[in-house]
């Protein structure tokens, strides 16, 4: 880098202004081709994806698909190997000071200091933001306010329960008031009553306006307020776009509950070579079967089994909700090809 | 978003955030009580134990000469030197991975906190709980006054030699608490690190002068070698304690001892130990968080 560029790019800095801020509106996130390998493993293959400023990304994908990977770039705790990832304009190999201004980061696994008191856990980290203790002494009231933790101002971290270990560490991320806020399966580990305050503070958050990148498995929990959902596997992302197309692209797959009367294992190890047959599931009964075909290879299928002696008690096509359909995604089906 | 000043009060330029939380929550643990106790409870012990031999063996309790309350002087200064050396590393090749480990690491490293701020304090906090021991040790010291034979010049640069011993060895603590992913394995490297300190440095010293001794044919040794025994922090605190020591040793072999050595054999193990310190912190600072690439597009 000539001295000519980094005194444009330290100018962009003091100024807090992105270098591409000036030309218009700039996409809150921006990947372009985004590789990451340890070693021979490749967590992420040239991975593109843009988000817009204060919409609700849901990433969906198992674990291991490259959903914490992309997630730890965006938060400036990895570098990639090739491609490049912008957050308001700046790359975060580049500008990664100015990155963390801008953004509020909820790993999936964290820890907390178990001897502060949530008041001065919070104190903390908005003094490592560089926030003055008067703002803080404002703010702080404000945010336990938020995450419903106000009567816990003076109780110390490790005497909380884990949602609310949760909503504190959130409050963490706010403590700043950060644009993009990146969280990493904030509602793991959750029983359905912290998880459902968990949704109720994100909501909370889209309305005030902010971009929220967030990973889950309970998705379909959250499918009201999330705006797009992108499906990553093996570090590419295999499906984009807003929930209703991805609902509707997914309708077309089924489930099906074949009761057999005898031989259930041969049955399963028949359907299993089946055109259509995504996945199988025994239980003492019957199969579920997935299938991913139409009406007619569904009558070709039961033809098939008829014809190869299966002598069948009943056959019927279960309603697909989302929890199935993003088990079906991210076991690498071939629902999206 | 919020603008970034930082408050002017004289608080926050000396205290940064992580000082202050790393002041907080290791004044909050029983560990850093116990720590303390043990420590004071084993110099003492030393003391105490060496005094009651020193009286036994003088056979007159009633008066002691300056020259046996030198001994205990020397004594006490070895057994803190050893204290410390054991000490060190223990408090400060945990406070990076540990923090991983805590899986509390990410989330400090995503804030506005520049590594060095974050290595300094580390290692500012560490040394300032160990400050807070070698001083509470003191009282231990004053009984050593009580008897007379040291000068307070001698004490004060021990002291000082504490405290730069104490900055190697948590700077090497420090650097393999960030560059190894484990506590475990970072306490065991820095506890390798300063064993060699100490016993491979005389070991290599003393094997250096046998061959030279046997290459050459004869009794006296080449002058360089004999340096090796700056980089030995045992031999380079006793330089302190007797003066001579460095003459006799650096002219060993030549037999002339007319002139004074240009540096004290302590001064050497500062010199040198000053700039692997600094490379330590240096590399610790630059690894803390992933290298960033500059060429990203």
């Amino acid at each position: 880098m000539n001295k000519a560029e980094q005194t444009e790019i330290k100018v962009e800095q003091e100024a807090g202004v992105s270098p591409e801020q000036d030309q218009g509106a700039v996409p809150m996130i921006e990947i372009k081709g985004l590789s990451k390998s340890f070693g021979s493993f490749h967590a992420l293959k040239s991975l593109d994806l843009t988000i817009a400023r204060g919409k609700v990304f849901g990433f969906v994908g198992p674990n291991g698909a490259g959903k914490s990977t992309t997630m730890s770039i965006l938060a400036t705790l990895l570098s990639p190997s090739s491609g490049y990832a912008k957050v308001d304009g700046f790359d975060v190999t580049k500008h990664p000071a100015e990155v963390r201004k801008r953004i509020g980061y909820m790993p999936d696994f964290f820890g907390v200091y178990d001897q502060f008191k949530a008041v001065e856990y919070l104190h903390f980290y908005g003094a490592s933001y560089g926030i003055p203790k008067k703002e803080r002494e404002e703010l702080i009231p404000q945010l336990l306010e938020l995450v419903n933790l106000s009567d816990k101002r003076d109780a110390y971290v490790d005497t909380l329960s884990r949602g609310m270990k949760q909503r504190l560490c959130l409050a963490r991320c706010l403590v700043h008031d950060p644009d993009l806020l990146i969280l990493d399966e904030p509602a793991s580990g959750l029983d359905p009553r912290a998880r459902i305050e968990m949704r109720e503070i994100l909501l909370e958050l889209k309305a005030m306006g902010k971009t929220i990148i967030i990973s889950s498995h309970i998705l379909p929990e959250l499918a009201e307020m999330v705006d797009e959902i992108g499906v990553i596997e093996h570090g590419q992302m295999i499906a984009q776009g807003n929930v209703s197309e991805i609902q509707n692209r997914l309708r077309v797959k089924r489930i099906l509950y074949i009761r057999l009367l005898e031989r259930l294992e041969e049955a399963e190890q028949f359907l299993q070579e089946q055109p259509h047959v995504t996945r199988l599931m025994r239980d003492e009964r019957g199969i579920h079967v997935h299938f991913s075909g139409q009406d007619l290879e569904q009558a070709e299928l039961i033809s098939e089994l008829i014809a190869a002696g299966y002598r069948i008690i009943s056959f019927s096509e279960g309603q697909t909700n989302l929890e199935d359909v993003f088990l079906e995604i991210t076991r690498g089906g071939d629902g999206f090809e | 978003m919020r603008n970034d000043t930082v408050s002017k009060d004289w608080r926050s330029k000396l205290i940064n955030p992580v000082l202050d939380k790393e002041f907080r929550l290791r004044m909050r643990t029983p560990r850093t009580m116990w720590t303390l106790l043990a420590y004071l409870f084993a110099i003492g012990l030393f003391a105490l134990s060496s005094i009651y031999l020193l009286n036994m063996s003088s056979g007159n309790a009633a008066s002691f000469n300056p020259s046996e309350s030198r001994m205990l002087f020397y004594f006490l200064s070895f057994v803190q030197l050893g204290l410390i050396s054991f000490m060190a590393p223990g408090l400060t090749a945990g406070v990076i991975s540990g923090e991983r480990e805590r899986q509390t690491l990410n989330l400090l490293l995503t804030t506005q906190q520049s590594s060095t701020t974050i290595i300094l304090s580390k290692l500012l906090s560490s040394l300032s709980f160990m400050i807070l021991i070698v001083i509470s040790t003191l009282p231990v010291y004053s009984m050593v006054f009580l008897f007379g034979g040291i000068s307070p010049a001698q004490l004060l640069l021990i002291f000082f030699f504490y405290l730069f011993l104490m900055i190697v060895i948590g700077a090497f603590g420090i650097l393999f608490s960030t560059i190894v992913k484990r506590t475990m394995i970072a306490v065991i490297l820095t506890y390798g690190v300063t064993l060699f300190l100490y016993a491979g440095t005389a070991l290599i010293g003393y094997v250096a002068i046998m061959v030279s001794m046997q290459v050459s044919g004869s009794s006296a040794s080449n002058e360089w070698i004999v340096h090796i025994f700056s980089w030995n922090p045992a031999v380079a605190m006793y330089s302190i304690l007797d003066p001579n020591i460095t003459r006799e040793i650096v002219y060993s072999g030549s037999g002339s001892t007319a002139s004074e050595p240009f540096l004290q054999l302590w001064q050497e193990f500062m010199l040198i130990y000053l700039v692997l310190a600094a490379l330590a912190i240096w590399l610790s600072i630059r690894y803390l968080r992933p290298r960033m690439k500059q060429s990203g597009k």
